[in-house]
C-alpha cells in the first residue's frame, strides 16, 4: 500500500478520499487554488501545495503543476476524484511517465470511453446493447437526417466529445431536424472545439440506471448493483438511489453482467461506472462508462457497507479485488440528495456568495454527509457550487424517504440561495414518492415544485415572535424595561412589519397573561395566540413556540434586516422592515432651484425644453469669487431660465423652472 | 426581611362580592378609558386619518422605543366636563421610553376641536411639565393645536398657571439642561406657535405642520395680504427661510423617526437595578380584599403584602400608633418607606409617621403613602392631649421632606388625613387613585349630619319646627353631592390625581412612577418647626 498520496481534487471529494486514506495509515497531501487556501481539505490534509490561482484551469487542471507537488511531497499516487483531471487520459499518461500511480484506469481505458461513438461502436462489438442510432463517421447533413429519419421520431443530436448535457439536441419533428442540427454543432465547436454529432433513438419516459462496477488488475470484474439517477434536471443529477425501484434480481444479473462486459472490452481497472438508458419496461442500452469514482458513489456505500475509495486504492496498489460477486451483499435501501447553491425558482442560477449560517442534522448510521465547506466559506463562481451531499439510509426506500424528509429539515443554510425547499418539494412529489421514474419528473412535476409559495400565517408569526421575545431583557428588569406595551388600563398592539416578495404583513402583538395574541393588522380577525422561548445558537434562533394548540420548533437566522425561517423543512426569508420612514423622500416636487447666496450668474449650461438626468448641471451663478453649480435635482425637464447671463441674483431667488419626472 | 403572610380567604362571600363589585368598577373603568381614547369620535379621526396623518396615541407608540410601557397621566380629564366635548382634554400626556431614556411626551389631539386647549388642557399640560421638571424628564410636544379655546379664554389666558405657563416652563426647564424638542405635526397656531419656538431642537412635516402668531385669515383681515398657510409658516419656509423650525419631515412617521435621532443625542439616564422577587401573593386578591364600603376596616398589611418584592416589609414601630403601618420594603429592587392607614389617625400615629418620615430622610429613600383616611381622631382627650400639634408634626414632615414621594389613594381621602397623608397639595411626584376610592373635605354621612345639625339649630333657634321628613331629603341632597364630587372620576376629571388605576396593576403603576422619580438626584431635606 501506498505510504503517501495526493489528492488532485478540492471539495467534499478531496475531503471524502482523505477520510480513507488516513484510516488506512496513508499519508495525504492536498493541492489547492488560491481562492482555497483556507479551505477544509486543506486543513484535514497532512501537507498542501498551493498550485495556482482561482480559475480550475491554472490550478486543479493544470497537470504539470500537481504533479510537481506530487514529486515534491514524494507522494506515490494520485487520486483524481471526480471532475477535473479525473478522466484525462493526457494526465494519466503523464503520471505513469512520473512514475506516480494514477489511482484509476487505464489511459488506454479512459481514451476508449472518451470518445462516445467510439465507445459505442466499441460496445456493440462486445455485445453490449445500444440505443438504435447512427454512430458513424460521416457526419454530412443530408445523411444524417436520412439517419435521423431511419431511427425514427424522436431522436437526440449528441456532439460526440459532449458531456454534461452540453452539445444535445432532441427532435420531435423531421422538418425541425436541420435547424436542430446546426446549433447543436455551434454549441459542440464552441464547448469542445469539435462539432462531430451522433444521432439516437429518443427513449420516451427514460430511466437512467448505472451499474458500479470494479476490475483489478488481474483481469477480475465485479459490478456493485445499480443507482438510479432518474431524477435530473438538463441532465444534472439530482437525487440518486440505490437500489433502483423496481428492479428484479434477474434484471440485475443481466445489467451488471453487461456492464462487466463492458468494463472488460476496454481491460479496465479500478471504479467506473457504466450508464444505461432504461425503458420503462425495462430494457435498457448502453449510455457511456464513466471512468472514475462518481459524485453519487456514497450511494452504493450505504447499501454495500463498502468504502469504494479504499477499493480504488487498494487496486490502484496492485492488489485484487477484495471481493468476490457473490460475496457483495445489498443492504436495505439509500438515497443522496446533492445539496447546491442555487435558485431553484430561478432557472437554478449558481448563487455566488459567502454562506452565512450553516446548520446541517446530525450524521449516523442513518444520515451521511458529505460536505467541506463552513459557515464564512465561499460558494466562489470558480467552481461547482455543491455545498453537499446528503445521504439516508433506511430498511426499505419508504423509510429512507422519511429519513430523507427529516435530515432535510434539519439543513439551514444563510447567505445564499439553495435548493433544499426544492429537495423537499422534490421527494414529497407523488411521482418521487410512488417511484414513477424517469428522466422528465422534474418537468413533469413542474406545477407542484415551482409553483409560487404563500408564506403561511405561522411563518409571520414565527418571525414576530422572535422579534418579540429577543428583545427581552435579561434580570434585574426596571419596570421601564419590560417591551410588553404596557399602558394605564390597558395594553397596546406592537407592530411588527414584514415583507417578502412584495407581500407586505403587519403583525400586531398585544402582551396577554402568559404569551402574545398576535394578528394580521390587515385582517384583524386572523389571530393567534403565542407563547414560547427563543434560545439563543450563534447566529441562530432556536424557537420553541406554541401558536394556538400547535407547537412549532423553528430555527431563524437574523441576516441584516433578513430573517431566514426554517420551518418544518420549508426556508422562508421575510424582510422586517422599518418602524418608521428613515431617510426623507427623494424630493421630486417641481418649481424652482434657488440661488445659495446672492451673485452673479455667469453661464447657462443646459437648453430649455430638453429633458435631464438628475445631477446634470444647469447653471453657474458666481459668488463670493466662489463658482457655484446648480445642477438638476431629479430626472425632469428644464421648461426655462428666470435669468441671463451677467444678471445679479439675491440669495433665494429661484433661478430655473425645473419640472421634475413623475 | 421578613415576609408578610397572608389571612385572605378567597373562599369567603364577603371576598367573592368585594371581588365582585371591584371587576365592575375596573370594566367600567377600562370603558372610560377606552372612551376617552377614541377623541373627538369617529367621523373626526377618519378626517385625520385622511389627511395622512397619525392619531395621537399612534404617534406616541411609534414614538416609543417598541414595547415600551407608556404611565399616562390626566387620562380621564375634563371627563364629563364641557358637555363631554373635550375627552382627555384633548391632549394625551405621559412617560414613555425613547431610545432607553425616559421622556414625557405631550401630544394634541387634533380630533378634539382642533387640538385647541381648554382650561383643563391648559392645567394637563402644565402637570406634564410639572412631573418633566420634577424627574428631570426631556420633554416632547408632539404639537397639532389650534391655540386657545377662544370661548372659554378667560379661564385658560392670563393667570399664573394658565396658558403662559407653558412657554414659562420650557424656557425654565431648558435653564436646568432639561431638553425641550417639539414635532410640529399640525397647526400652531399664536401662543401656540411659541411651543416649537420656544424648544430646543423642533422638528416640523412638510405641507402638513404650520407655526405661526397669525394664520391667514387673520393676516387678510389686518394687514389684506393673502398667503397660503405653506407659504406663511410651512414646514419649507420654517427650515430653510425663518429658522423656527429645525428638520424637515417627509410625513409624521419620518418626523418621528427624527424625533427618536434627536433623543439619542441626549445624555443618557442611569436607571437604578438591583435582583427582585415578585410578590408572594396574586394581585388580583385585591379585588376581594378592598371593602365595598370605605368605613369598613382590614388590614392594610395584606395590599403591602400584594405589591412589594417578595412581599417583604420591615415594619417599624409596628406597637405604636397601630392605626398607622410603617415600614421599608423595595419595589423593583428600589428601597421605599411605606406609610399606610390601617384606621384613623391618633396622636401617637402621626408622631409615628413624623418619625418615620425624618428616617426616610436619614436614609434618602423615596415615601410611598397608601392613602385611606377618614380623618384626625376628634374628642376633648385628643385635643387636650394636642392632636392638632402632633397632626401638625406629621404634615410639617410631609410638607418639607425632600425625598421622591408617591401617593396611592386606596380608600378614604377625608378631611386633615388628606394632608397628613401627602394629598395632591403635598406635591407627591405621582398621586395615583383606585376606582373604589373617595375623595372630600369629609365623609358625605358626616358632611350631612354637621349640615343637618347646623341647620337644626338654626330653624330651631327662629322656634320653627324642622320636620322628619325635610330634613331626611335635606341630608339625603348633601350625601348625593358628596357621592358626585367625591368619586375618583370627578377628582381625575379635575386633576386633582394623575389617574385612577386597576388595583391589580398598582405594582407596575408604583414601580415606573417610583424608577421615574429616582431620574432627579434627591435632594437634601430641611424640615419646617415641629412644634413639640
Amino acid at each position: 500500500m501506498f505510504k503517501k498520496i495526493l489528492i488532485a481534487n478540492r471539495g467534499e471529494i478531496a475531503c471524502r478520499i482523505i477520510r480513507t486514506a488516513r484510516s488506512l495509515g496513508i499519508g495525504t497531501v492536498a493541492v489547492y487554488s488560491e481562492a482555497d487556501a483556507g479551505a477544509r481539505h486543506v486543513r484535514l490534509a497532512d501537507e498542501a501545495v498551493l498550485i495556482g490561482p482561482a480559475p480550475a484551469r491554472q490550478s486543479y487542471l493544470h497537470a504539470e503543476k500537481i504533479l510537481a507537488a506530487a514529486k515534491r511531497t514524494g507522494a506515490e499516487a494520485i487520486h483524481p476524484g471526480y471532475g477535473f483531471l479525473s478522466e484525462n487520459e493526457a494526465f494519466a499518461e503523464a503520471c505513469a511517465a512520473a512514475n506516480i500511480t494514477f489511482v484509476g484506469p487505464p489511459a488506454a481505458a479512459i481514451r476508449a470511453m472518451g470518445s462516445k461513438s467510439a465507445a459505442k461502436d466499441l460496445m456493440g462489438k462486445a455485445g453490449v446493447q445500444l440505443v438504435p442510432g447512427y454512430h458513424g463517421a460521416d457526419n454530412d447533413p443530408a445523411l444524417l437526417q436520412n439517419e435521423a429519419d431511419r431511427i425514427g421520431y424522436p431522436v437526440l443530436i449528441k456532439a460526440s466529445a459532449g458531456g454534461g448535457g452540453k452539445g444535445m439536441r432532441r427532435v420531435d419533428r423531421r422538418e425541425d431536424f436541420a435547424e436542430a442540427l446546426g446549433s447543436c454543432r455551434r454549441e459542440a465547436k464552441n464547448a469542445f472545439g469539435d462539432d462531430h454529432v451522433l444521432i439516437e433513438k429518443y427513449v420516451l419516459k427514460p430511466r437512467h440506471i448505472e451499474i458500479q462496477v470494479f476490475a483489478d488488475g488481474m483481469g477480475n470484474c465485479i459490478h456493485l448493483f445499480e443507482r438510479d439517477c432518474s431524477v435530473q434536471r438538463r441532465y444534472q443529477k439530482v437525487l440518486e438511489e440505490a437500489p433502483a425501484p423496481g428492479m428484479t434480481a434477474e434484471r440485475r444479473a443481466d445489467m451488471g453482467a453487461a456492464a462487466v462486459r463492458a468494463a472488460k472490452a476496454v481491460a479496465y481497472v479500478g471504479a467506473g461506472t457504466v450508464e444505461f438508458i432504461v425503458n420503462q419496461d425495462g430494457s435498457f442500452y448502453f449510455m457511456e462508462m464513466n471512468t472514475r469514482l462518481q459524485v453519487e458513489h456514497p450511494v452504493t456505500e450505504m447499501i454495500t457497507g463498502l468504502d469504494l475509495v479504499e477499493w480504488q486504492l487498494r487496486i490502484a496498489a496492485g492488489e485484487p479485488l477484495p471481493l468476490r460477486q457473490e460475496e457483495v451483499q445489498l443492504q436495505g435501501h439509500a438515497i443522496e440528495a446533492r445539496i447546491y447553491a442555487e435558485d431553484p425558482d430561478c432557472g437554478f442560477l449558481p448563487s455566488i456568495g459567502t454562506i452565512r449560517h450553516l446548520d446541517l442534522p446530525g450524521q449516523g448510521p442513518r444520515v451521511r454527509i458529505d460536505s467541506a465547506v463552513d459557515a464564512g466559506d465561499a460558494i466562489s463562481p470558480h467552481y461547482d457550487p455543491m455545498i453537499a451531499k446528503l445521504i439516508v439510509h433506511g430498511a426499505d426506500r419508504a423509510e429512507a424517504l422519511k429519513t430523507m424528509a427529516g435530515a432535510l429539515s434539519g439543513v439551514h443554510i444563510v447567505g445564499l440561495s439553495a435548493n433544499i425547499d426544492f429537495l423537499h418539494r422534490l421527494i414529497e412529489t407523488p411521482s418521487f414518492a410512488t417511484a414513477d421514474l424517469d428522466t422528465g419528473l422534474i418537468e413533469r412535476e413542474h406545477d407542484r415544485l415551482f409553483c409560487a409559495r404563500k408564506i403561511p400565517f405561522e411563518a409571520w408569526c414565527l418571525v414576530a415572535m422572535n422579534e418579540l421575545l429577543t428583545q427581552l431583557p435579561g434580570r434585574p428588569v426596571s419596570p421601564w424595561q419590560q417591551p410588553d406595551g404596557w399602558r394605564l388600563n390597558g395594553r397596546t398592539a406592537r407592530r411588527i412589519p414584514l415583507a417578502s416578495d412584495g407581500e407586505t404583513v403587519t403583525i400586531t402583538a398585544v402582551s396577554t397573561r402568559h404569551g402574545w395574541r398576535l394578528a394580521d393588522a390587515a385582517s384583524p380577525k386572523r389571530t393567534v395566540q403565542a407563547q414560547g422561548r427563543v434560545e439563543r445558537k450563534g447566529e441562530a434562533a432556536i424557537l420553541d413556540i406554541r401558536l394556538d394548540e400547535r407547537r412549532h420548533t423553528a430555527t431563524v437566522v437574523e441576516a441584516g434586516d433578513q430573517r431566514h425561517v426554517f420551518l418544518a423543512g420549508r426556508t422562508f426569508v421575510l424582510e422586517r422592515l422599518p418602524d418608521l420612514q428613515r431617510t426623507a423622500d427623494t424630493h421630486s416636487g417641481g418649481g424652482g432651484l434657488r440661488a445659495p447666496m446672492p451673485g452673479a450668474v455667469i453661464a447657462l449650461l443646459a437648453e430649455p425644453g430638453r429633458s435631464l438626468k438628475a445631477g446634470e448641471p444647469l447653471l453657474v451663478i458666481e459668488a463670493m469669487k466662489m463658482e457655484h453649480t446648480i445642477v438638476a435635482p431629479a430626472n425632469g425637464r428644464l421648461a426655462g431660465f428666470h435669468y441671463a447671463v451677467g444678471d445679479q441674483v439675491l440669495a433665494g431667488a429661484e433661478l430655473v423652472d425645473f419640472q421634475a419626472a413623475e | 426581611m421578613n415576609a408578610l403572610s397572608t389571612s385572605v380567604n378567597r373562599e369567603t362571600a364577603e371576598f367573592r362580592a368585594n371581588s365582585l363589585a371591584m371587576t365592575a368598577a375596573v370594566s367600567d373603568l377600562a370603558a372610560h378609558a377606552a372612551q376617552a381614547a377614541m377623541g373627538g369620535g369617529e367621523a373626526a379621526r377618519r378626517r385625520h386619518i385622511d389627511r395622512g396623518k397619525m392619531l395621537p396615541r399612534e404617534r406616541i407608540d411609534r414614538l416609543l422605543d417598541p414595547g415600551s410601557p407608556f404611565l399616562e397621566i390626566g387620562q380621564l380629564a375634563a371627563n364629563g366636563l364641557y358637555g363631554g366635548d373635550a375627552p382627555a382634554a384633548g391632549i394625551v400626556a405621559g412617560i414613555g421610553v425613547i431610545q432607553g431614556r425616559r421622556c414625557m411626551v405631550v401630544a394634541n389631539d387634533a380630533t378634539v376641536k382642533g387640538g385647541t386647549y381648554y382650561p383643563m388642557t391648559v392645567k394637563k399640560h402644565l402637570r406634564a411639565q410639572k412631573i418633566a421638571e420634577e424627574n428631570r424628564l426631556p420633554c416632547l410636544y408632539l404639537v397639532d393645536s389650534g391655540g386657545g379655546y377662544l370661548p372659554l379664554q378667560d379661564e385658560f389666558f392670563p393667570d399664573e398657571n394658565h396658558f403662559g405657563r407653558i412657554f414659562y416652563n420650557q424656557a425654565q426647564m431648558s435653564a436646568h439642561g432639561i431638553p425641550q424638542i417639539a414635532v410640529v405635526m399640525g397647526s400652531c397656531t399664536a401662543g401656540g406657535a411659541y411651543v416649537p419656538a420656544m424648544s430646543d431642537e423642533t422638528v416640523i412635516v412638510r405641507e402638513q405642520g404650520t407655526i405661526f402668531l397669525g394664520g391667514p385669515p387673520l393676516v387678510k383681515a389686518a394687514t389684506g395680504e393673502v398667503v397660503t398657510a405653506e407659504d406663511l409658516g410651512g414646514g419649507d419656509v420654517h427650515t430653510r427661510v425663518s429658522g423656527v423650525a429645525d428638520h424637515l419631515a417627509e410625513n409624521d412617521s419620518h418626523a418621528l423617526h427624527i424625533a427618536r435621532r434627536i433623543v439619542s443625542t441626549l445624555p443618557e439616564q442611569v436607571e437604578p437595578a438591583a435582583d427582585y422577587d415578585e410578590p408572594l401573593y396574586p394581585a388580583d386578591d385585591l379585588y376581594g380584599i378592598i371593602p365595598t364600603d370605605t368605613r369598613k376596616p382590614y388590614d392594610v398589611r395584606e395590599v403591602i403584602a400584594r405589591l412589594v418584592d417578595g412581599s417583604c416589609f420591615d415594619e417599624f414601630k409596628p406597637r405604636y400608633g397601630t392605626t398607622l403601618v410603617t415600614g421599608f420594603a423595595r419595589l423593583y429592587g428600589m428601597p421605599v418607606g411605606i406609610i399606610a392607614n390601617n384606621g384613623i389617625l391618633f396622636g401617637e400615629s402621626s408622631l409615628k409617621g413624623a418619625h418615620f418620615i425624618e428616617l426616610c430622610v436619614q436614609r434618602r429613600i423615596p415615601l410611598l403613602f397608601l392613602q385611606n383616611i377618614t380623618g384626625f381622631m376628634v374628642g376633648r382627650a385628643y385635643e387636650n392631649e394636642g392632636i392638632a400639634k402632633h397632626g401638625a408634626k406629621l404634615v410639617t414632615a410631609v410638607a418639607t421632606a425632600a425625598v421622591p414621594k408617591l401617593t396611592l389613594v386606596i380608600g378614604g381621602s377625608f378631611g386633615a388625613g388628606n394632608y397628613g397623608m401627602c394629598g395632591r397639595a403635598y406635591s407627591p411626584r405621582f398621586l395615583w387613585m383606585w376606582p373604589n376610592a373617595r375623595i372630600s373635605v369629609m365623609g358625605g354621612e358626616q358632611a350631612a349630619s354637621v349640615l343637618a345639625t347646623l341647620r337644626r339649630d338654626s330653624v330651631e333657634a327662629r322656634g320653627d319646627l324642622w320636620p322628619q321628613r325635610e330634613e331626611e331629603a335635606f341630608r339625603s341632597e348633601i350625601r348625593a353631592q358628596y357621592d358626585r364630587q367625591g368619586h375618583p372620576y370627578y377628582s381625575t376629571a379635575r386633576l386633582w390625581d394623575d389617574g385612577i388605576i386597576d388595583p391589580a396593576e398598582t405594582r407596575r403603576v408604583l414601580g415606573l412612577s417610583l424608577s421615574t422619580a429616582l431620574n432627579a438626584p434627591i435632594a437634601d431635606t430641611r424640615f419646617g418647626l415641629f412644634r413639640m
